[in-house]
């Protein structure tokens, strides 16, 4: 027991590692949010004027809006007036060349090992790097333009191809989707879009990085992703953000909309600062990520690797309304300290012959709470439908909680919908055959955890798996249930 | 928006009720009983009646049969009614201290009960708080909390009688006792029966209830049952549920269960036309066990819902839940099932399981299982499936020679039995296991033995 208690410690000392801050020359607008608010960010970004329509009609629902109480959580009061809606590093917001970044920015995404330069690269991976929810920089756009792949920032792709994000903003997260969804289509700055065009193969993982640098912001940032027929894309997201006493708010959309025959894979390794170990500070996370099967035989699979936030509330979803449509979501939500995550999917099977499959495999740690919370749905037209789901938790000490709340709801006979959950901690007879074979309780902690999250790592791209590996391992060799 | 006038419009109607009632039900009623109505009631105003907006009634909606006009039924009916002509109970061998409740009302031409142990009190929950008011006074109200759920405000606002058993240290009852609850009105009737049961330390009883409706008319009954079981008391709760399809029901059972206790209930819905069964079991004692079962059976526009909520606040316990659901024809059914284990209560094992067959297109069925855990030393899960019989299974069967049909049918009554043979009382279980026979071959569509042979 006292070796578990001294590594139980260790672990609860263990610092944030990319808590650092980086003093940019950050342009932000002042704190509060009304039309005037949302009418400058529309002028600071030039954006058309369709935007402007879409921003405000989402505000004014917004302003409708409660905040959700379902959630499995304790969220205090948040002030949404206290928080400016905008921040950009200063200089010139695009660069033709990387001599042309501030290299204090450089310095911050090199000390999150983060490759924006280009010939440094490891195996071929696109960046859009956000920081403070402003695109700084897109990689390899050239290499990807000769395939007619798109891959901007978002406010580029509002000048450059506005028809197109005209066409699909919204078509899967409406603007009054949820509360967040309003709040995020009402003041978003920035985001990544990417069009993959009819039967391109995109031969390079595409990728987002953001940050949070600058204080007192929020960042809300919007995803657009569109594959169309017979593309494939696979799209990986990372997060992370300065130490801070405060809470800071992100609230991001990410919509995909997949046409005939078209496979999207959105990874997310999602390590925003927790909070310390007393549960101050850290980020709120409440993100809207949705995709839409709109073509049969089309995929969408999430796959998120949650360590990070004070507090998750997000539920990546699929709507399968293509035949023969298939979703998946792969998911490891880790919690420790004062943490608290809600987390989930939806799948929602319109089209016939749909499948979805969900393994969510929860960590909970010290005094945090580990919500699974899911959705599946068969409406009585998805004949010959399937979904299995697997929710299973892993209690690592005995203050924290976990939980589960699926929900599901068939309306037909020919389909088959199957969901199983357990929760335990890792047993005295598992460590116990590990130290007989001289494997330290440490490293057979270790083993045993990522064990449990090897179905769900084995989905990341093969960077990603690295990376989600060993921040499993810094938050939990060792902890002991 | 219009829902949300409805509801209001509802409750006030109901308010206005109240207001109407009050001293009629204060008139004939115990004290114990009328202390807490003013606040029940109030605590019923601030909830409302549930929509599908409130997260535990999501899966059902009770506008439609509140929308109705009501004869409430305050005072004890005056109904020349002779039990033996009108229903007899038609399980063979069933040898039960049987009593009869008429509309949420102890009949009082009960026979009397010979053969009870000394010291048992079975009979009308107002006539008990008045004999022995600080035993039930105790009791009344102390699991069915009035904040929790608008129908138990309901029902403890509203409540003038039902049955009230009271089991004295370390009496065993061998023979089972039945409860049949008779609605039967001459016009459309709200009908509230309050109920409590008391198991002191090392008693043993099994109760058996039986839900029936006499005639045609519309019925919402909101019916609410304490049990409180003792240290190493047992209590075994079965209902049979077979009400006609314009009736609305809504049970909630609340159960306390102390050191080395037992409790096993086992909810068998054969009809009904919307049906909600709330169920909570506390383990607030080490070395428990809670076995809780359900089967329920579904057609036309009927529909079911069970919710059950497990609370294990002690460490050393064990619970078991399984739930099974057939559904034909438009049939809806939901299930909520949740354990919940408190921080500290370790080594708990609590095991779920919801298993559906959907015989239609038009079904629906709607399933919410949930754990939360706040203790680490546990094992805990829960399974839910939705499908049809298994292709494999019946595929074994055609290959020996088995006809399809006969297969299909071999294999929902295998189902079935699962939770069936979990029924301790052998003539009752068999009779069950004849009716789902008969049920399942579509001999009987309408409540068995109905002497209205209506096609509700």
């Amino acid at each position: 027991m006292e070796d578990q208690d001294r590594i139980l410690h260790e672990v609860t000392q263990r610092e944030y590692k990319y808590g650092f801050y980086t003093d940019i020359e950050t342009e932000i607008i002042e704190k509060g949010l009304n039309e005037e608010v949302i009418r400058t960010i529309w002028e600071k970004k030039n954006e058309p004027d369709f935007m402007l329509e879409f921003r405000l009609n989402a505000y004014r629902k917004w302003l409708k809006m409660e905040m959700p109480d379902w959630a499995y959580l304790k969220i205090p009061p948040i002030d949404y007036q206290a928080i400016s809606y905008y921040a950009a590093p200063k200089k010139n917001p695009k660069y033709e060349s990387l001599d042309q970044v501030d290299p204090e920015l450089l310095e911050t995404f090199n000390k999150l090992g983060i490759p924006l330069e280009e010939q440094k690269h490891l195996a071929g991976v696109a960046v859009d790097a956000v920081i403070d929810s402003v695109s700084v920089k897109t990689t390899f756009k050239e290499t990807l333009a000769e395939k007619g792949i798109i891959f901007c920032s978002f406010s580029e792709a509002l000048q450059e191809h506005p028809d197109l994000v005209r066409k699909y903003i919204g078509m899967a997260v409406p603007v009054a989707d949820n509360y967040f969804a309003a709040l995020n289509s009402a003041v978003f700055s920035d985001g990544s879009f990417c069009y993959i065009p009819k039967g391109v193969r995109c031969p390079m993982e595409l990728s987002t990085y953001f940050r949070i640098n600058a204080a007192n912001t929020g960042q809300f940032e919007r995803t657009l992703i569109v594959a169309d027929e017979d593309s494939y894309v696979s799209y990986l997201e990372g997060c992370t953000a300065p130490m801070r006493d405060e809470n800071q708010l992100h609230a991001a959309v990410v919509e995909i909309i997949a046409l005939d025959r078209a496979e999207v894979k959105y990874s997310t390794v999602q390590n925003w600062y927790p909070g310390d170990k007393d549960g101050k500070g850290g980020i709120y996370n409440f993100v809207t990520k949705r995709g839409v099967c709109r073509g049969e035989s089309s995929k969408i699979s999430w796959t998120q690797v949650e360590t990070g936030s004070a507090i998750t509330w997000k539920y990546p979803s699929c709507i399968l309304l293509g035949n023969n449509s298939v979703g998946e979501f792969y998911s490891v939500a880790l919690t420790n300290h004062h943490q608290q995550a809600d987390t989930g999917t939806k799948m929602i099977h319109l089209g016939k012959n749909t499948r979805s499959t969900i393994v969510s495999k929860g960590i909970s740690a010290g005094v945090s709470d580990n919500s699974y919370r899911g959705l599946v749905k068969v409406m009585p037209g998805a004949v010959n439908s399937r979904n299995f789901s697997q929710c299973d938790s892993l209690l690592l000490g005995d203050k924290c909680g976990a939980h589960t709340f699926p929900y599901i709801e068939v309306g037909n006979k020919s389909s088959v919908v199957e969901h199983e959950a357990t929760t335990s901690k890792i047993g005295e007879d598992q460590i116990f055959y590990c130290n007989q074979r001289g494997i330290s309780t440490e490293d057979a902690i270790a083993m045993i955890v990522n064990g449990y999250a090897r179905e769900v790592l084995n989905k990341l791209p093969m960077e990603f798996a690295v990376e989600a590996q060993k921040l499993l391992e810094i938050s939990l060799e060792g902890s002991v249930g | 928006m219009s829902v949300l006038i409805d509801n209001t419009d509802l409750t006030l109607r109901l308010a206005g009720h109240f207001r109407e009632a009050e001293a009629l039900l204060a008139s004939g009623s115990p004290e114990l009983m009328n202390l807490p109505r003013k606040k029940a009631f109030q605590d019923f105003i601030a909830q409302g009646i549930p929509t599908r907006k409130s997260e535990n009634y999501k899966y059902t909606n009770l506008q439609p049969a509140f929308a109705r006009e009501y004869h409430f039924l305050h005072q004890r009916p005056k109904i020349d009614f002779k039990p033996g002509e009108i229903f007899r109970c038609d399980v063979p061998q069933l040898d039960t201290h049987l009593v009869i409740l008429l509309n949420g009302w102890y009949y009082e031409e009960n026979s009397p009960l010979a053969g009870l142990p000394d010291g048992v009190f079975l009979g009308s929950l107002e006539e008990a708080a008045r004999k022995y008011p600080e035993l039930v006074a105790q009791h009344y109200g102390s699991l069915a909390e009035t904040v929790a759920d608008p129908l138990v405000a309901l029902n403890t606002a509203l409540a003038r009688d039902g049955y009230f058993l009271y089991v004295p240290k370390n009496v065993r009852i061998d023979k089972p006792i039945q409860v049949i609850n008779l609605l039967l009105a001459d016009s459309d009737a709200y009908v509230t029966q309050r109920n409590l049961v008391v198991a002191e330390p090392g008693a043993e009883v099994k109760l058996i209830l039986c839900d029936h409706t006499l005639n045609l008319n519309n019925y919402l009954n909101n019916s609410v049952t304490e049990i409180l079981i003792d240290e190493n008391a047992s209590v075994d709760y079965y209902t049979i549920q077979n009400q006609h399809n314009q009736s609305a029901s809504v049970n909630s059972v609340y159960i306390r269960q102390m050191e080395n206790s037992h409790v096993t209930t086992n909810t068998i819905s054969l009809h009904g036309g919307l049906i909600r069964n709330n169920l909570k079991v506390i383990i607030d004692g080490e070395n428990s066990e809670a076995n809780v079962y359900g089967m329920t059976f579904l057609d036309r526009k009927q529909h079911v819902d069970n919710f059950t909520q497990i609370v294990h606040a002690k460490p050393h316990c064990q619970s078991n839940q399984l739930y099974k659901n057939v559904l034909d024809e438009e049939s809806s059914g939901a299930f909520t099932g949740q354990i919940y284990v408190m921080r500290d209560a370790q080594k708990i094992n609590a095991y779920q399981r919801n298993n559906n067959l959907l015989l239609t297109d038009k079904a629906l069925m709607q399933t919410k299982p949930q754990l939360i855990i706040e203790a680490d030393d546990v094992k805990c899960s829960h399974g839910a499936t939705i499908g049809q019989i298994d292709e494999e299974a019946l595929f074994y069967l055609r290959a020996r020679g088995i006809e399809e049909k006969q297969a299909r049918l071999m294999l929902m009554n295998a189902f079935a039995y699962e939770v069936i043979r979990q029924v301790k009382v052998e003539p009752l279980r068999d009779r069950i296991n004849e009716l789902i026979e008969k049920r399942l071959r579509g001999e009987i569509s309408r409540c068995h033995e109905c002497a209205y042979h209506c096609n509700c």
